[in-house]
């Protein structure tokens, strides 16, 4: 049987400087009708560009060098631009990343849903307009005869991106190329997201590439997956053969992401308190509040994981905590000493003492300055070193965070990102810190990488004793690391008490919410999760 | 050298900007040597033809052409030069410092900044001048008060940008005082746009002194210089004389030769080939 | 709609403010004279008498506030002063020369506006072509190029070597309209040449940043014809940043229109203010300044209130 889809020896280039370098070297993709394949992969690993080349589309300053892509028996390479609009939304869809910047912001969601069965001659506006309401309702969107009238800006980012599923399902078509369409959300919205996609697909027998580098995901999704790396194919296969058995070493790595687990020291509760936060509110406007009575206690050598989801307020109690931000209300007691609630007024030692990592590596570090001055400077800044003793002392922190000295001479443009990471550790370490502040320190970094950052964290608290804050909306990451967990939501502190305490049922209602929100491995998961919300959902509205 | 090793990769219009820009300022430092005749000296009739005494013929009052043109050159370029860099350093401390400190020192001067920059350019200028008088000082001040504006608003969105990254951050974080952030973090960093900014304003000072003068409000006679140049031979043109056009060209020529170099520096500066 | 209302009005509060600032520094500015102001202006060796009648003329006798708060009710009911120079009122001398002066800022922009804003969209569409670097070296050029060389190129070709049009453009109210526009052709080509360039880059940058928007190419993925993208996706979001781009050079127009009309000894209010500040003729330099500042402070408050009310994200409020 001929394939739906069959790429064959697909090679794009990408255009770097002046010169044109091959970013997907070779690769072969089929897909079946209603069949949905999952690719996966980490940054640069060219999943996107294969997902848009299915189209017979790429991106500026990329092109397709060799190769052929046959849909439906059309060749797509090199085919009149006619053809390919033809097409382009009829037949091969696409729901990108971000829904608020996909959309147009001049037209209501309607106007851009019907847009397209108009344009390709398969209905009317009226029409367009009745099938809309049946195709919203089926993505669970609120208010499905309403919503379609509203302009982008007017409706959540959920909702939003599940708008733009119902828009590439406007003209049924037979494959939808999904670029990774849940990454921008948090994971209690994630869920709905996903059972949307899920549900349509099924229903409407629409073949799909999922893109994504997330593996749990992409196991609830997908019928076949292919594991990219570098513009390679790694590893094919079945979904649940090749979760359950995977063949290459890479393909193992990715899955075993997850195993990492601090070994928990219970009887650590006596360990003397370094930071307290008492009473605390704060707000940017002097109105709204955005933190609201906030206690936290860190003891010394233990990392407390405060995780909430977008608009938790955990950022900001960071900004509190560090001066950024003086708070309303409270103190931020560090030490024995409260600590002036503005950053102009405290002294440098206590600000030798709590010292900050970020998330963006990119960003964290000055791309004018070399690591030498990176890390040298809060050695003369705080100790005065100077000549030998200070390059002595770079080294030494180089080796600290498993880098070789000769990284002392490098800029950042020249690091990868894990290894920019590990430079603001090695940063944060020259002050010889009591209390480092981790704010999602992991989030911008692959996943095998974000694993060994978190190992490096680890067995720097277990040398130096140093405690943790660790902001971070992810869930692995908190099960990974933590003593301690706090949860936030909208501001306030949900519940908070030791790891074990936390994560082990009873949970409080958004904690629960919050944890069974978190894909996991098994293909499963997300089908028992739905029909598990639904039946309590039935026995509620049969209670009252 | 790495500008060596740019320049051999540059596109022709780069070179031919860099050529432009260093024929006049080789004309502008060494006029005395090269110029066939003093600045004022009067040589012969009004309005004589080009000869080999005299490649580009005389002025309206008899003066060598060539050599009022290379002394033109020296005057023009020396006072545009020194009044960006003035505008410069006003417009850059200042702008640094609202974004740095913000509140209500960043405040004010944008307000203030907001205001002058709500009167055309050219207006104002007359208007102050119709106050202070025309003297070179004086211009050289106005002007520069004036531009220093723009060089502030830029330098100001730099700076906020710069500023929110989190590199600046942790300094401050660390208790780096401000002339470090200033020094250390931000201006590294908003060196490329604040270069081409830096030949843009000055496009724009040259443009804008050549017009002054062109109006009778600039640079006074005898001295020498390209904008006042036209205005004294402008009579001409009606007659078929076209002597005003050797200065207004001139003109024309170096801004043209500084916009390659700043294109071709903003090409190299965004990596991005558009 | 409310807070689209409190934004618009919260701009033109702060336009009227500005005004208000500049003219209280239009003032000031005749204050800031070292010394005695009509001894300087007239020089030392005046005769007393001359320096006191002066001092009435500008009304120096008076306290400063006063005499603010009067020049500007004055200037209010269109009562400008008299001219130091020739002691008429200033407002006659104004009035004519200032409609010649809109008049062909007018001509210029009626041709500039269009023209740029199409020659902008064709560049930015078709990028990188022959048309799209033709035009930018074009545009370097002219932006290049101070304002009366232009003028005298276009004079020397088509005013000396080709008798087409005059060079000196006198115009009267006898004249028709055609031969007004016959008389203002030059000026009106130059201002033209200049603001166009301008104007088209800015348009082709605006241009080129909405095609790079994302919802651009989730439009291409749908299959949407180029035209279609064009008219109904690109055109829409860039509304906001064109109209500003035009006000913003219309106000820049207003005043280039100096320089030009000093080259064609064009009898417009440019020309006077600068004839004015070379006699010191403060009352006029005060009028006729003060004028071209509202006009310019009012089309840059025209382009903000436009592009707020032409952003769709602003119209339709949550």
């Amino acid at each position: 049987m001929t394939k739906l889809l069959s790429i064959k020896n697909l090679k794009i280039e990408g255009l770097t400087g002046e010169k044109w370098v091959e970013i997907v070297n070779g690769v072969d993709v089929a897909l079946d009708r209603g069949e949905v394949l999952g690719l996966i992969g980490e940054s640069g690993a060219g999943k996107s560009t294969i997902g848009l080349a299915s189209m017979g589309y790429t991106r500026q300053g990329c092109r397709i060098a060799s190769g052929s892509i046959v849909f439906d028996g059309m060749e797509l390479f090199g085919a009149s631009k006619a053809i390919k609009r033809k097409i382009r939304g009829a037949r091969i869809a696409y729901v990108a990343q971000s829904a608020a910047a996909s959309f147009n912001p001049a037209h209501r969601l309607i106007k851009q849903y019907a847009e397209g069965p108009i344009q390709h001659g398969q209905m009317s506006f009226a029409e367009a307009e009745q099938e809309a309401i049946g195709i919203y309702r089926r993505l669970l969107l609120p208010d499905p005869e309403g919503i379609g009238y509203r302009y982008p800006h007017q409706v959540s980012g959920g909702q939003l991106q599940r708008a733009m599923v119902a828009m590439a399902m406007s003209c049924q078509p037979d494959i939808i190329v999904f670029d990774e369409p849940t990454t921008a959300l948090d994971v209690t919205t994630q869920i709905e997201v996903l059972a949307a996609i899920k549900n349509i697909t099924r229903q409407f027998n629409t073949a799909a590439l999922y893109i994504t580098h997330d593996l749990a995901v992409v196991a609830q999704m997908a019928d076949r997956i292919m594991v990219l790396r570098y513009g390679n194919l790694v590893e094919e296969g079945a979904a649940r053969e090749l979760l359950g058995n995977p063949k290459e070493e890479y393909t193992k790595q990715l899955l075993s992401v997850r195993t990492f687990r601090k070994e928990t020291d219970q009887n650590d509760n006596n360990s003397n308190v370094i930071l307290k936060v008492q009473n605390v509110s704060a707000s940017y406007t002097g109105e709204e509040k955005v933190l609201e009575d906030i206690n936290v206690k860190i003891r010394r050598g233990r990392t407390v994981a405060l995780v909430g989801e977008s608009g938790s307020g955990k950022s900001t109690l960071a900004r509190v905590i560090t001066g950024l931000l003086p708070p309303l209300q409270g103190k931020v007691i560090f030490e024995g000493n409260e600590l002036p609630p503005a950053l102009k007024s405290r002294d440098r030692e206590s600000l030798r003492k709590m010292q900050m990592i970020y998330q963006m590596p990119d960003t964290a570090l000055n791309p004018r300055q070399k690591v030498r001055k990176v890390i040298g400077r809060p050695l003369s800044f705080y100790f005065g070193m100077g000549g030998k003793e200070r390059e002595d002392k770079i080294i030494d922190l180089l080796e600290k965070i498993e880098l070789s000295e000769k990284y002392i001479e490098r800029y950042p443009e020249e690091l990868s990102g894990g290894e920019k990471q590990r430079i603001c550790i090695a940063r944060a370490l020259a002050a010889k810190p009591n209390l480092i502040i981790c704010d999602e320190v992991t989030s911008a970094l692959d996943q095998l990488v974000a694993e060994e950052i978190l190992k490096l964290l680890q067995s720097l608290q277990n040398e130096l004793g140093v405690s943790y804050l660790f902001i971070t909306h992810d869930l692995a990451t908190v099960k990974a690391i933590s003593d301690e967990i706090v949860v936030m939501l909208q501001g306030k502190i949900v519940e908070q008490g030791e790891r074990q305490e936390i994560l082990t049922p009873p949970h409080h209602e958004y904690t629960e919410l919050l944890l069974s929100s978190v894909p996991e491995m098994d293909p499963d998961w997300l089908d028992n999760l739905l029909a598990e919300r639904q039946a309590e959902n039935e026995q509620q509205i049969e209670i009252s | 050298m790495a500008f060596f090793k740019l320049l051999r990769q540059s596109p022709l219009s780069a070179r031919i900007g860099l050529a432009i820009i260093l024929i006049n300022v080789f004309a502008a430092i060494f006029v005395p040597f090269i110029a066939p005749y003093s600045e004022t000296e009067i040589v012969g009739d009004v309005w004589i033809s080009a000869s080999i005494d005299h490649f580009l013929g005389t002025d309206h009052l008899g003066r060598d052409l060539f050599t009022r043109l290379l002394y033109g050159a020296r005057n023009t370029i020396a006072i545009a030069f020194v009044t960006t860099l003035l505008s410069f350093l006003i417009g850059t401390i200042s702008g640094f410092f609202a974004a740095t400190l913000g509140g209500w020192t960043d405040l004010t001067m944008s307000r203030i900044v907001d205001i002058m920059m709500a009167f055309p350019t050219l207006i104002f200028a007359l208007m102050v001048l119709s106050v202070t008088g025309t003297s070179v000082p004086a211009l050289i001040v106005v002007i520069a008060l004036l531009d220093s504006t723009r060089v502030y608003r830029l330098s100001r969105a730099v700076a906020m940008d710069i500023e929110v990254m989190e590199y600046v951050e942790a300094a401050r974080l660390r208790g780096e005082r401000i002339w470090w952030l200033m020094r250390h973090e931000i201006l590294p960093n908003a060196m490329p746009p604040l270069v081409a900014e830096f030949g843009l304003r000055f496009c724009f000072v040259f443009l804008f002194i050549a017009a002054l003068s062109f109006l009778g409000l600039g640079i006074q006679p005898p001295m020498a210089d390209w904008g006042g140049m036209v205005r004294e031979n402008a009579g001409g043109i009606s007659f078929g004389i076209f002597k005003g056009l050797w200065p207004a060209g001139a003109i024309a020529f170096l801004t043209v030769g500084v916009n390659l170099i700043i294109d071709w520096f903003l090409h190299i500066a965004s990596g991005l080939k558009d | 709609m409310d807070s689209l209302g409190k934004m618009v009005a919260k701009r033109v509060a702060l336009g009227l403010t500005t005004l208000i600032v500049i003219s209280l520094l239009i003032f000031l500015g005749v204050e800031l004279l070292p010394g005695d102001v009509a001894e300087t202006i007239l020089g030392q060796s005046a005769l007393p008498e001359t320096v006191e009648a002066f001092r009435r003329e500008l009304k120096l006798d008076l306290p400063p506030h006063i005499r603010y708060f009067t020049w500007l009710g004055d200037f209010f009911q269109g009562d400008f002063g008299n001219s130091l120079a020739n002691k008429r009122p200033v407002a006659q001398q104004i009035g004519w020369r200032f409609a010649n002066t809109m008049f062909l800022a007018a001509a210029a922009a009626v041709i500039a506006v269009p023209l740029a804003i199409i020659l902008g969209i064709l560049a930015a569409l078709y990028r990188n072509s022959l048309f799209d670097r033709f035009i930018s070296v074009v545009t370097l050029s002219t932006i290049s190029f101070p304002e009366f060389f232009v003028a005298y190129i276009l004079i020397a070709l088509l005013s000396v070597e080709i008798i087409l049009f005059p060079s000196i453009s006198n115009i009267n109210e006898q004249m028709s309209f055609l031969e007004k526009i016959h008389a203002i052709f030059l000026p009106c080509m130059t201002l033209t040449l200049v603001v166009v360039a301008h104007m088209m880059r800015q348009t082709r940058a605006a241009i080129i940043n909405i095609m790079a928007s994302p919802f651009i190419e989730m439009a291409r993925l749908k299959g949407i014809k180029r035209a279609r993208i064009i008219v109904l996706h690109a055109l829409p979001n860039a509304l906001s940043p064109v109209i500003n781009v035009v006000a913003i050079n219309l106000a820049y127009l207003v005043v280039g229109v100096v320089v030009v009309e000093v080259v064609f000894v064009y009898p417009g209010l440019g020309q006077l203010l600068v004839d004015s500040v070379s006699k010191r003729d403060i009352p006029v330099v005060q009028a006729s300044g003060l004028i071209f500042a509202a006009i310019y402070i009012g089309l840059n408050l025209l382009a903000d209130v436009l592009s707020i009310i032409s952003n769709p994200r602003l119209r339709n409020p949550k």
